[in-house]
């Protein structure tokens, strides 16, 4: 058994807000081993993008703040950490990738001036030895032509392309953990399989832990080994993505499967979850999916239930499994 | 005649700037190239391929929002193609929009009773009928009418795309063009959209164009579908069949490209190299040879034309299909293919 490379453990990001405190992420805890994928799933508001925040360090704050829980990378507490110290790590030993790869790039600076600087910022090697591992990187993820496409600026690139080079950037540093906010969702399916390909291929060379954040749970099937599903700031389920997909137990990630059309020969109407996500201001008492579950409970409206475990490695937080429970601790 | 939109050989060019000073040759962006097709009373066609492929430009050009470049548009079999003023405002009203965008198609600054009834106003319905026929309409797409005094801000994003679905629906429109109706939405507030919107053409017998680059989407909704490629329909057919025995490269390549929601999925998948090219430069021949893994010296010197490669009428336009004839075909698309 691996041990694992980052470990969350009942993490809380609240902001603060005059409308009042919103618990963005609230007590969500999981691991990831090195060489592995974790894939966050949930729809917009659910708090997988700041849960990733909050490991890079990069929450707003005030309004927002990391009110309790603990981050373990490589065994080190990254909430104890300088903000000097962070900036060390961050694009160093953890990077990232988000959706949208024209406003995470400069516009004003060709790609070889940004990829240099990334580089140079975190080991001591010069320029020229800097242009040439920004050279290998690009041809590394596909790019064309790349002497020529160093000199250029991001708006001459493509969608795909700009999002090569952010992968590329990424991993001019050879992170041990990768975290990809949504990487694939802004472009067109042939690109993402390209960009997905890419993911798995950079993973077998690199051994590097993946933490992919999406809301589509086709890309989680194909690339990950672990599923979170979160919903309104809490992880609800936790298990591999195949223990998902055949034994998924929470209603939230039975609703959200169901709701996917499917390409069969009969087309019957769509199952829906009814109803809204909660405002996270004014979260329901109890469980926050109660209004909008089918198996609802009185009970559901008084108690929040909590992780619990249903088999080996599959947690969920729902009361319909709880009397079978031995809470989970930790 | 059951069709209720035709178009033959549309074409929309938008001219662009020269590069060069005194060149009289001004560049063409032929953002659609040739595209025919035709859709009958009460069904949904859907369009689909890639960012920029041509699908947004085609439902506008069909709606007269732009003006096209070349080609026929035919709706209930009268040729509007160079209906202008008065004629035009009057078909309007049989032809509506649902956009993608439920936070920009909105005006801010209008209760959403206002703006739901705005088209209405537009055609001189009488108030009283103007607000009568809001509330009924928010009620049957799922919003209370309680809520129609309020502003679009207050509202989800799937609430909103409600608010624009009542909207192009007050006029009783014949035909609705919904260009990615719910690709802003969240997986379980598009499940009930698409449930919504599948419920109310049963209930108006409402004919859909559906534009949309989630395939699987598009699946479930149309009964035929359109696959686009650089401004051109590369492949139509019945939408199952299409799916499941897709003829040309670039459908196979796009259908096996969709991330399956089952781990256990193994797929041959075809992954295409490069990107899109610019539709500014188009490649000769067949567009797609740049990409396509078959590709040799027939596709970089003739346009392949769309053949009938199925006896339903599935047709691809590819130079290495088989044709299936079914009948003597008299030439006329819509004759052999569709019926």
């Amino acid at each position: 058994m691996k041990a694992a490379l980052l470990e969350v453990r009942h993490l809380h990001t609240h902001f603060f807000t005059k409308s009042g405190t919103v618990k963005a992420v609230d007590d969500v805890s999981f691991s990831v081993k090195p060489g592995e994928t974790l894939g966050i799933v949930g729809e917009s508001g659910s708090g997988k993008s700041m849960t990733a925040m909050s490991i890079l360090g990069l929450i707003p704050s005030p309004p927002g703040k990391i009110v309790s829980g603990e981050i373990l990378f490589k065994g080190e507490d990254l909430l104890k950490k300088s903000e000097k110290e962070m900036r060390q790590i961050r694009g160093k030993e953890i990077s990232m990738v988000f959706q949208d790869p024209m406003t995470s790039l400069n516009p004003v600076f060709t790609i070889e001036k940004q990829m240099v600087e990334t580089i140079r910022a975190h080991e001591k090697v010069s320029k020229k030895q800097a242009f040439e591992r920004s050279l290998d990187l690009l041809h590394l993820v596909g790019i064309p032509d790349v002497k020529k496409r160093i000199k250029m600026y991001p708006h001459e690139f493509s969608g795909g392309m700009r999002q090569r080079v952010m992968i590329a950037m990424a991993l001019s540093c050879n992170p041990s953990l990768l975290i990809a906010d949504e990487p694939t969702t802004a472009l067109d399916v042939t690109i993402q399989a390209q960009i997905l390909e890419l993911f798995k291929k950079m993973q077998d060379e690199l051994n590097m832990a993946i933490i992919m954040i999406t809301h589509d749970l086709g890309v989680v099937a194909e690339v990950c080994d672990e599923v979170l599903v979160m919903y309104a700031g809490k992880a609800v389920e936790m298990t591999y993505t195949k223990q998902l997909f055949d034994n998924g137990k929470h209603p939230y990630t039975l609703g959200l499967m169901q709701s996917i059309p499917k390409i069969t020969p009969n087309k019957e109407k769509l199952e829906v979850i009814e109803g809204l996500p909660p405002d996270l201001r004014r979260l329901p008492k109890g469980c926050h999916f109660a209004p909008r579950c089918k198996y609802v409970m009185e009970r559901c409206l008084i108690e929040g239930p909590d992780m619990t475990k249903v088999s080996e490695h599959h947690t969920v937080r729902c009361l319909l499994y709880e009397k079978t429970k031995k809470a989970v601790k930790q | 005649m059951n069709n209720l939109l035709e178009v033959k050989d549309l074409k929309k060019y938008f001219p662009l700037k020269s590069d060069k000073l005194f060149s009289r040759e001004k560049p063409m962006l032929k953002a659609v190239d040739g595209v025919s097709f035709s859709v009958k009373k009460g069904e949904t066609l859907g369009l689909v391929g890639e960012s920029g492929c041509g699908k947004s430009t085609t439902g506008r050009v069909i709606l007269k929002l732009l003006e096209p470049t070349a080609g026929e548009i035919f709706f209930k079999g009268e040729n509007i193609t160079s209906y202008k003023g008065e004629r035009l405002r009057k078909l309007r009203k049989e032809m509506q929009l649902i956009f993608q965008d439920p936070y920009a198609s909105l005006n801010p600054r209008k209760v959403i009773e206002k703006t739901i009834a705005e088209p209405m106003k537009i055609f001189g319905i009488p108030k009283e009928e103007r607000l009568k026929k809001v509330e009924e309409m928010m009620e049957r797409v799922g919003l209370s009418s309680y809520h129609k005094q309020r502003y679009p801000h207050e509202f989800s994003g799937g609430q909103r795309q409600r608010i624009g679905i009542a909207r192009s629906l007050v006029l009783e429109p014949e035909l609705i063009v919904c260009d990615e109706p719910v690709s802003a939405l969240d997986v379980s507030i598009q499940a009930q959209v698409i449930n919504l919107m599948e419920d109310l053409q049963r209930e108006f017998n409402l004919t859909y164009i559906f534009i949309a680059h989630d395939l699987s989407v598009v699946h479930h909704t149309s009964d035929r579908v359109a696959v686009m490629y650089l401004g051109e329909i590369v492949e139509i057919g019945e939408v199952h069949e299409l799916y499941t025995d897709p003829k040309h490269p670039y459908t196979q390549a796009l259908l096996s490209a969709i991330p399956e929601a089952n781990p256990y999925a193994e797929k041959d998948r075809i992954i295409l190299k490069g990107d899109l090219p610019s539709p500014q430069n188009p490649p000769s021949g067949c567009k797609f040879h740049t990409r396509c893994p078959f590709s040799e010296e027939i596709c970089l010197l003739k346009r392949p034309t769309l053949k009938q490669v199925s006896r339903s009428g599935q047709m691809a336009a590819c130079h290495f299909v088989k044709e299936v004839v079914e009948r003597e075909t008299s030439g006329m698309l819509s004759e052999s293919a569709y019926k």
